[in-house]
């Protein structure tokens, strides 16, 4: 029960050792894949041989290769970074304009408009993929027969990655953002217009510093996601896998350590930007 | 239609129209379009090269092959189990960080479930692997403490894919809960508690209607993030894991036959939109809502 109430001991201890489990539930996976990513042994189970470095570092290309040595991965992490990067300037951008669109007018199918945006939240990844690899190459065809024109932005590949990691990251940007915007007190553009500012130079100087914290935050959330993404990318993946694409058929081959050291790496860069949010945060309470 | 906005009256015409426009291109050409084909796609045989007629042939095909069906039930039946169990793990702890923790306890206690969702599924899916596997940490340690005489297999079982999916759900149910539990007034605990309530009447009669909106929320999309979930089953699961959507997969990118894949998809969107619906008229809450709470 609630602290103002009296609660017994055995309930107290049982609560404790909840969270402790649950703690504990959370945490080791994440703790067992760090561990192995420096035991000195070509698979990534006990016993512990020691520690080593070699999973990130070695260069032997007869033995032992190091994740910044493995090629695929870098690559792997390199494309998994472009897509991440045109996702998220994608759905920031549509995610604003929708927010001002739903914010400050009014138009016939406004509300249909606006939960037509959660749908997409609502699908699952792997359909998603599906069908937009399955219009697109309707698409395709057609050009194909008509104009004899070979698009390939059309084929699985990664500018259909990016489309479809996009087609629900809108959503999540859309809503974020309008929720900023809501707070947004309007008398503060009326006074600047009223004093002769342009509506350009309104928008600039009263508005845009004022989403900012929520852009910046939102461009983080969609590069998340897009990084993380599997299922829609798994249907619509070329040749060039992504990041968890790769590392989910290595998995599936058995896995080395190197995939640790990756892991290792990612949490260490997730941190990183976690820790980036939080110190942005108490601006943020102020602004 | 009256213009309600305070923008000025000329030039909010074409205003609207280009603000529209990005959102009109989006759901249009990569949501709604893109369904329509997956449709047409389900609804028609193929008769001839490229010669296509109308027909209910891929969804036939689904109710008889019991190997289709099967899947379909037990990955619906699994991802039930699955969102009800995390709702039961997850309660508690939303509990204790909504109303017990204080200050920063709550909020690093907080933190803490947020962390393992910084990192991606398959990282994650990696740890549970290396720990369970017959060469793995739990077997190897279960040995060393004289419990099993020799290491077992944990991967591939359904109770495995089921801890791989309550534990990628954690935190998306444990969000709506703390936000419904945090509105809950504590003098009504109070009161309830004064006229001789006992726990399990305060939880029945006060905490569990209050919270509703929340766990459906959670629930609806825990739901839908289980059903549509490929890594989990499909690695902690093996080659026979059974997912619905690992069946989607093979019909599309191995087998090739996209009129039954889409079939397939069609399946298990009506699914799961069935389930959204159902969950929401039992709780009698609308769509919108819901999804703004998350």
């Amino acid at each position: 029960m609630i602290p103002s109430l009296p609660r017994p001991a055995w309930l107290r201890v049982a609560t404790a050792l909840y969270v402790a489990a649950f703690l504990g539930f959370l945490f080791l996976p994440l703790i067992v894949v760090s561990v192995f990513a420096f035991n000195d042994a070509p698979y990534p189970a006990p016993p512990w041989h020691g520690f080593t470095l070699d999973w990130f570092f070695a260069n032997d290309p007869a033995g032992r290769l190091g994740m910044f040595h493995d090629d695929e991965l870098m690559h792997s992490i390199w494309t998994s970074c472009k897509v991440g990067v045109w996702v998220t300037l994608l759905a920031v951008l549509v995610g604003l304009v929708n927010a001002l669109l739903l914010e400050r007018h009014e138009f016939r199918g406004k509300k249909l408009l606006s939960i037509l945006m959660l749908v997409p939240l609502v699908i699952p990844g792997v359909i998603l993929g599906i069908s937009i690899l399955a219009f697109a190459s309707q698409i395709a065809q057609f050009l194909n027969d008509h104009f004899h024109w070979y698009v390939r932005f059309l084929r699985p590949g990664l500018p259909l990655v990016v489309l479809g990691q996009f087609s629900y990251i809108a959503t999540i940007a859309t809503l974020t953002l309008r929720a900023r915007l809501s707070r947004f007190d309007r008398t503060l553009e009326d006074a600047a217009l009223n004093l002769g500012a342009s509506r350009a130079a309104t928008f600039r100087t009263i508005l845009l510093p004022y989403l900012r914290p929520a852009l910046v935050g939102t461009a983080m959330m969609s590069f998340l996601l897009s990084f993380a993404d599997f299922n829609t990318t798994l249907m619509l993946v070329g040749g060039n896998p992504p990041l968890t694409v790769l590392m989910y058929g290595r998995m599936h081959e058995g896995a080395t350590p190197v995939l640790n050291a990756v892991s290792v790496f990612l949490m260490a860069a997730s941190a990183l930007l976690a820790i980036a949010l939080l110190r942005r945060g108490p601006r943020r309470a102020s602004a | 239609m009256p213009d309600a906005s305070v923008a000025a009256p000329g030039d909010s015409g074409w205003r609207k129209a280009l603000l529209m426009a990005p959102a009109l291109a989006w759901l249009g050409l990569l949501i709604v379009l893109p369904h329509a084909e997956l449709a047409v796609l389900s609804f028609r045989e193929q008769v001839g090269p490229r010669h296509y007629v109308p027909s209910l042939s891929h969804y036939h095909e689904f109710f008889h092959e019991p190997e289709y069906w099967h899947t379909f039930v037990r990955t619906a039946w699994m991802s039930i189990v699955a969102t009800f169990a995390t709702l039961c793990l997850a309660f508690p702890i939303a509990w204790v960080i909504a109303k017990i923790a204080r200050g920063r306890a709550a909020v690093w206690l907080f933190l803490a479930c947020m962390i393992p969702f910084w990192i991606s599924e398959t990282v994650r899916t990696l740890g549970w692997m290396i720990l369970l596997r017959e060469t793995g940490v739990l077997p190897a340690l279960l040995v060393k403490l004289g419990i099993l005489a020799h290491p077992v297999e944990f991967l591939y079982h359904d109770t495995t894919i089921l801890v791989g999916l309550i534990y990628n759900s954690m935190l998306f149910m444990i969000v709506p809960l703390i936000s419904s539990l945090e509105s809950l007034d504590n003098a009504l605990i109070e009161a309830a508690y004064d006229l001789g309530a006992n726990g399990f009447t305060v939880l029945r009669k006060i905490v569990i209607p209050h919270a509703a909106p929340g766990i459906t929320a959670g629930s609806i999309i825990v739901f839908m993030l289980t059903l549509g979930d490929y890594i989990t089953p499909t690695l902690l699961g093996g080659k026979d894991s059974g997912w619905f959507t690992e069946q989607i997969y093979t019909e599309f990118i191995t087998r090739f036959d996209w009129g039954q894949g889409a079939a397939f998809g069609f399946l298990l969107l009506v699914l799961s939109t069935l389930i959204v619906v159902a969950g929401l008229k039992l709780t009698g809450q609308r769509f919108g809502d819901v999804m703004g709470r998350t």
